[in-house]
């Protein structure tokens, strides 16, 4: 009996052994994890990440497990229920996956712990657009809760925000992009190059707007500075006076039946486009990609006035340290290392280390993708399914294009409680 | 000693359903009224005695707009409904003379119920649609020129699916209640020289009010409470309480939330509280 015990015992080290072997081997065989130590194989850690963005990407659990050993334990949540727990179950969690405007609600309430930037390996790979507000030097620094200006912090143990670039970063971004109107090309009918033209008399009940207050109020805020009805301080942050204005010209629109619709979900967007029930309406990049997966033409159009963006990124929790600590440093440091970059980038998102992104692209996806080329050959997702036929050009072109022209950021305003009122009167008007 | 225990035996029996009422619906109710006077933010809810919520739900005419617009939705869908689950019934109950040929046509009534609710209610969505079947159909036909508009996404598409939703719990208690009408007073009054309208208005239908009364019950409530059908069916167009309260949830506002659930119960149950008023349910059970 005990020597049957002792048998399992050996012959479970041995295939951990090789397991373990194999895992390495195949890493060092990529290419993936040079530099990094495997230690985390032997002593097994666990982080806990919960959020918006990248915690719905299972991939990159697998991954990660594949190059730390660190097992990822990951929790989606919509954005309101992030900050909700962010800020009330600080020690539920590990890594906060969170959207910028949420940092800047979560931070300042002590739960997360600024990052030194001396561990961060991959710092100086990170887009400016992170750390001065500008993708390149002559861009104009966008309205609305601009990652750089929650992106840094003073000193260890402070709660406000940086003027400027520090030592401490607050949250590493991983996943951004770039919002717009989506239209369809063969029902709209003429060039569509503005927000105002959703409220073209000629596409009256065809336009649809979303219904998530935070996000569609920008919307609604790009389409009335468009018309020329309003110049807004910042967009990013309405004034009483700006937020009557806005959503008395909402009100006004929908009497006159100009929306056939709201949308809430992802699918729903999809649906409306997709049955012809709407020519022109707010739009997320994946939606575009799903109607058109469908064979029916539409297309994310860039318009003059800009994009509205988006981005995300990962902080630490204020409870984490030691070992726990110095696992989180190393999956962030992993994570701008280049495989989880190009991953997002074949996705149709953004990464925030393009440089390291690039070597795990081919050079027809990083043409297509990033620099706004055409095709040479299929452009694949990364579950292989084909997105785009040989010649075919990213809506908006290249990274640069894309991103250099964004007008605001999602964000949260100082009028928040007030805008979600006025919010809920428009859509029961 | 034996006294005791028989005098104790209804209270014993009272008991599992005492708890059961208790834990499931006394507490939670109990808890949302506590709540529904508490103060929020986005990260939390504070225990506390405030009576903002209720002055916002109540001074703000969207709420007063939605109640409007919710029980124009009731009486609509009760109306149509009341309607068709009286003459279904009636027709079930009098007119087919076999009870297995009864038993079958019952049955067929709630085949449409065998699929769930959001899948009955999204199915209209291609039939009424701008290139529906509907619009399909009358534009190839010449009847319009141009689809019509007004199918999907407005209070008709909403009150469509609300009737088809919700038919059924008409049918059944009326269904239900003509069943025991007795057949010799039919017989009564037609010996009587009573007409077949006659029969039907002044045998019938007082005999049948207790179902109509549980079928209204059931209607009504279910209306007030829907949140589901009218976003879907208006495309976020129209709002309900319900949708409102959805709404204030998904934003973590739970005591407005709270406050907003306890105004509507107010609501239904004096509703309720007004149709058993006007037939006694149990006189005829």
């Amino acid at each position: 009996m005990t020597d049957m015990i002792k048998k399992t015992g050996i012959s479970r080290r041995n295939l951990l052994k090789t397991g373990a072997a194999a895992v390495a081997g195949a890493a060092v065989g990529s290419g993936a994890i040079t530099g990094f130590p495997t230690i985390w194989a032997q002593n097994p850690i666990t982080l806990r990440q919960f959020g918006t963005g990248v915690s719905n990407l299972n991939a990159i659990a697998e991954k990660c497990k594949a190059d730390l050993g660190i097992t990822l334990e990951m929790t989606a949540t919509d954005s309101d229920a992030a900050a909700q727990r962010a800020v009330t179950q600080p020690d539920s969690y590990d890594i906060a996956d969170i959207e910028y405007w949420i940092l800047k609600k979560v931070f300042p309430t002590g739960v997360i712990q600024p990052m030194e930037i001396s561990k961060l390996k991959y710092y100086d790979k990170i887009v400016p657009l992170f750390k001065t507000g500008k993708l390149t030097p002559d861009s104009v620094i966008a309205q609305g809760t601009a990652p750089h200006t929650v992106g840094f912090v003073e000193a260890k143990d402070s709660k406000e925000f940086a003027k400027g670039e520090t030592e401490f970063f607050t949250m590493v971004p991983t996943i951004y992009n770039a919002d717009t109107l989506g239209i369809r090309p063969d029902l709209v009918g003429r060039e569509i190059t503005t927000w105002a033209d959703i409220m073209d008399p000629a596409f009256k009940g065809k336009t649809s707007i979303l219904n998530i207050p935070s996000i569609g109020i920008m919307d609604a805020a790009m389409i009335m500075e468009a018309m020329g009805n309003i110049t807004y301080a910042d967009k990013g942050n309405m004034t009483t006076a700006e937020i009557d204005a806005t959503i008395d010209f909402l009100i006004k629109a929908k009497q006159d039946g100009q929306f056939r619709a709201f949308w809430k979900s992802f699918d729903e967007s999809v649906n409306l486009m997709a049955s012809g029930e709407v020519v022109i309406q707010s739009m997320w990049s994946p939606a575009v990609a799903a109607v058109r997966s469908k064979g029916i033409a539409c297309k994310y159009q860039p318009l003059k006035e800009g994009y509205r963006s988006w981005g995300g990124g990962l902080g630490l929790a204020a409870h984490l340290e030691g070992a726990q600590l110095d696992a989180a440093y190393e999956y962030i440091n992993w994570y701008t290392s280049g495989w989880v970059g190009g991953y997002l980038n074949r996705q149709g998102y953004y990464s925030a280390a393009m440089d390291t992104a690039k070597e795990y692209m081919s050079e027809d996806e990083w043409g297509y993708w990033i620099e706004g080329k055409p095709a040479v050959g299929e452009i694949k997702a990364p579950d292989g399914t084909v997105m785009e036929k040989a010649g075919a050009v990213r809506d908006g072109g290249s990274f640069l294009e894309r991103m250099g022209h964004v007008a605001c950021w999602n964000s949260v305003m100082d009028e928040d409680r007030y805008m979600v009122r006025r919010w809920n009167e428009f859509i029961a008007a | 000693m034996n006294n005791l225990l028989s005098r104790a035996t209804p209270y014993l029996q009272a008991t599992p359903l005492l708890i059961i009422l208790g834990f499931f619906l006394a507490l939670p109710i109990l808890l949302l009224l506590v709540v529904s006077f508490w103060d929020y933010d986005f990260a939390g809810m504070y225990p506390g005695f405030m009576t903002f919520n209720y002055a916002e739900t109540l001074g703000s005419w969207v709420t007063w707009k939605t109640y409007g617009n919710t029980l124009k939705f009731a009486a609509i869908v009760w109306a149509i409904t009341a309607f068709i689950g009286f003459w279904v019934a009636y027709f079930l109950a009098f007119h087919v003379r076999k009870a297995s040929t009864q038993t079958v046509l019952f049955l067929v009534c709630t085949v449409p119920f065998l699929t769930s609710n959001i899948i009955r209610m999204i199915s209209w969505i291609p039939v009424l649609g701008r290139n529906g079947l509907v619009n399909s159909a009358l534009v190839g036909a010449g009847i319009v020129d141009q689809p019509v508009e007004w199918l999907l996404y407005s209070d008709f598409a909403v009150i469509l699916a609300m009737v088809h939703l919700y038919a059924l719990f008409m049918v059944t208690p009326i269904f239900n209640t003509m069943m025991r009408i007795d057949k010799s007073l039919v017989e009564a009054a037609r010996d009587g020289g009573a007409s077949d309208w006659q029969i039907i208005w002044n045998v019938i239908l007082p005999l049948a009010k207790p179902g109509i009364a549980i079928g209204s019950i059931f209607v009504v409530t279910l209306v007030m409470a829907d949140f589901s059908t009218v976003q879907v069916m208006s495309g976020g167009q129209s709002a309900s309480v319900a949708l409102m309260m959805r709404n204030q949830m998904s934003l973590l506002q739970y005591p407005a939330a709270a406050a907003n659930a306890v105004v509507l119960l107010i609501v239904v149950l004096s509703m309720v509280a007004g149709i058993l008023r006007i037939v006694d349910i149990r006189k005829e059970l």
